[in-house]
């Protein structure tokens, strides 16, 4: 079975490398998966969407995702802007950047939340909002999908042990939400 | 044991590259080719590309320089995308015409006007007639594997051409998946030893290349390109074998049919949305829908007896394209299998469809409905343009 994940964030947080680095995990995992960046307009703070999908076999479609059974989601405040969770379906999962006691509003379509304070943990290691590799540690603990050694490890592989130190906070402090159904 | 990475389309054909070892590489950046360049020039500042690297203020540059250094004896790589490839069309032309084997990777990408920078295959499929061999691929591997198999094709003493390898901007050049990396090893001995080109610069015996040149001997030109460029058919056919017995990866050719063998309806194909087409037809089989597909590799020269005989004995099929013919209400693949399918002497009834321009996607569902389609209604003269489904 192919998992279809939509990655939401704005230029300059690092979305579409988040994308690719669960792409690498996957392969070291011994999975398949593939990536495709969309832009738009490239341009620090504008929207930013990335398509990804996981398999335990090669993936023919190479096309952009429309009906998500995950979405990852690196700042909130896009959710006013762009609807992050179109056609979501199956285990309608949402992993979002969020403290967990300010949660935003949420699409009625959402069956799963998974938060974790990202910018709070970026912020702390890092001294500036990169949010990506919190929550890719997020989106590990969220789904199981790839392996928090190889996600980690391609993190410290691109921008440094600290990161892949942001990694493992993300996966730590990931918190399953009771959704309203 | 095969090295697997994880690369974009744009690392693969520039790994690629690194490992034919070219003499001379000319290139000028343009989206979404730009990273090719950037990955070569970073190769080698890393000591592991020793080409000769010119940088150069333009396309035209590009080819013209790449023109020279193949004169005088040197393998030569290249890339650019769509407005890059216009601004090379005078050196284009001339590259295929003095039969230099130049292998140029084509990231391909809409033309303008409105101003785009996304996908799209308007730009290479309009320069077919230029006299370069040209193919299409489907993935990442398929983008490695091909820009190595070209560099045989284009110098085979045979043939002498030069080769373009095109793939879709964005959902390939962008797309990152896994592609198994072949050793220096592997790569040179399925290269071999080149023979040298029976023309080459030399400063000691001076000759004259391109001096003005009667209708006599232009039509001898025309005729020995025509020659080789046919002889290319068969080359490619057996780089694929020789290929696919080297590497374990076989990609049918000039071209793949895909559960062909009892359809009675058929998509024809071309680069990226190949994969999406796969899924649709299995999706169609599970409805019960006898369908296919033929996936066109190489389109020129066409393979025009494969594809015709591959969908002789169809109810109907439809070819996607990613072009416009203007003035010919159909895609530029449309009417290059029409006209392969005119040798037949029988008609199958053959609808063209447009879609994928300036970055739109291709998608499993809008394929399937064209396979729905082909079988509920009859052909129309006019190509049918595909559209997402606005709710």
């Amino acid at each position: 079975m192919i998992k279809e994940v939509r990655l939401h964030g704005r230029g300059g947080m690092g979305t579409v490398k988040a994308a690719e680095v669960l792409v690498y995990a996957a392969v070291k995992d011994g999975k398949f998966g593939n990536s495709i960046p969309f832009f738009g307009f490239e341009r620090q703070g504008a929207p930013v969407t990335a398509f990804l999908r996981l398999s335990d076999n090669p993936i023919r479609p190479k096309t952009k995702v429309y009906t998500p059974e995950i979405v990852l989601v690196m700042d909130a405040t896009i959710m006013h802007g762009v609807d992050v969770c179109e056609g979501i379906h199956g285990e309608a999962l949402l992993v979002l950047n969020s403290p967990a006691d300010n949660l935003p509003q949420l699409p009625e379509a959402v069956k799963q939340l998974v938060t974790v304070d990202a910018t709070a943990i970026a912020l702390e290691l890092l001294g500036r909002p990169l949010v990506n590799t919190a929550m890719l540690g997020a989106f590990v603990r969220a789904t199981g999908l790839v392996s928090l050694a190889e996600t980690a490890a391609k993190a410290a592989e691109l921008w440094g042990e600290k990161n892949a130190v942001c990694v493992r906070r993300g996966y730590d402090e990931a918190m399953i939400q009771k959704v309203a159904l | 044991m095969a090295n697997y990475d994880v690369l974009n389309g744009n690392r693969a054909a520039a790994v690629a590259a690194l490992l034919c070892r070219p003499d001379v590489i000319a290139a000028y950046p343009i989206t979404p080719q730009t990273p090719v360049v950037e990955y070569l020039m970073q190769f080698a500042a890393d000591g592991l590309l020793t080409s000769a690297l010119c940088e150069v203020e333009s396309e035209l540059s590009a080819m013209s320089v790449l023109t020279g250094a193949t004169l005088a004896g040197a393998r030569s790589f290249t890339a650019t995308s769509s407005q890059g490839l216009a601004l090379m069309y005078e050196p284009y032309f001339r590259a295929s015409t003095l039969r230099l084997p130049i292998v140029m990777a084509i990231v391909n990408r809409e033309m303008i006007s409105p101003q785009s920078v996304w996908g799209g295959q308007q730009d290479a499929l309009t320069l077919r007639d230029a006299g370069w061999l040209q193919l299409y691929v489907e993935d990442n591997q398929e983008i490695l594997d091909t820009i190595i198999q070209a560099f045989r094709l284009a110098e085979h003493p045979e043939v002498l051409l030069p080769v373009n390898i095109c793939y879709d901007g964005f959902y390939l050049s962008h797309m990152a998946e896994r592609v198994a990396i072949p050793s220096q090893e592997e790569v040179d001995t399925f290269l071999g030893v080149r023979q040298p080109s029976p023309v080459v610069l030399d400063t000691r015996h001076p000759i004259a290349v391109d001096p003005l040149t009667t209708g006599e001997y232009v039509m001898e030109y025309r005729h020995k390109q025509v020659q080789a460029t046919r002889k290319a058919l068969q080359v490619v056919q057996e780089l694929n074998s020789s290929f696919a017995q080297s590497f374990g990866r076989d990609y049918g050719g000039c071209s793949e049919s895909y559960r062909m063998e009892d359809a009675e309806y058929a998509l024809v194909t071309i680069g990226s949305m190949t994969g999406a087409a796969r899924e649709a037809v299995d999706l169609q089989r599970q409805l019960g829908q006898k369908v296919g597909l033929v996936k066109v590799r190489l389109l020129r020269p066409f393979p025009v007896q494969e594809v015709s005989q591959a969908l002789a004995y169809l109810q109907g099929y439809a070819v996607i394209d990613r072009s416009v013919s203007f003035g010919r209400d159909s895609g530029i693949l449309f009417q290059e299998v029409a006209a392969a399918m005119y040798t037949l002497g029988k008609y199958v009834p053959a609808q063209s469809y447009i879609g994928g321009l300036g970055g739109e996607d291709i998608t499993v569902p809008m394929l399937q409905q064209v396979l729905a389609e082909i079988a509920a209604k009859p052909p129309e003269p006019t190509a049918r343009w595909l559209q997402q489904e606005v709710d």
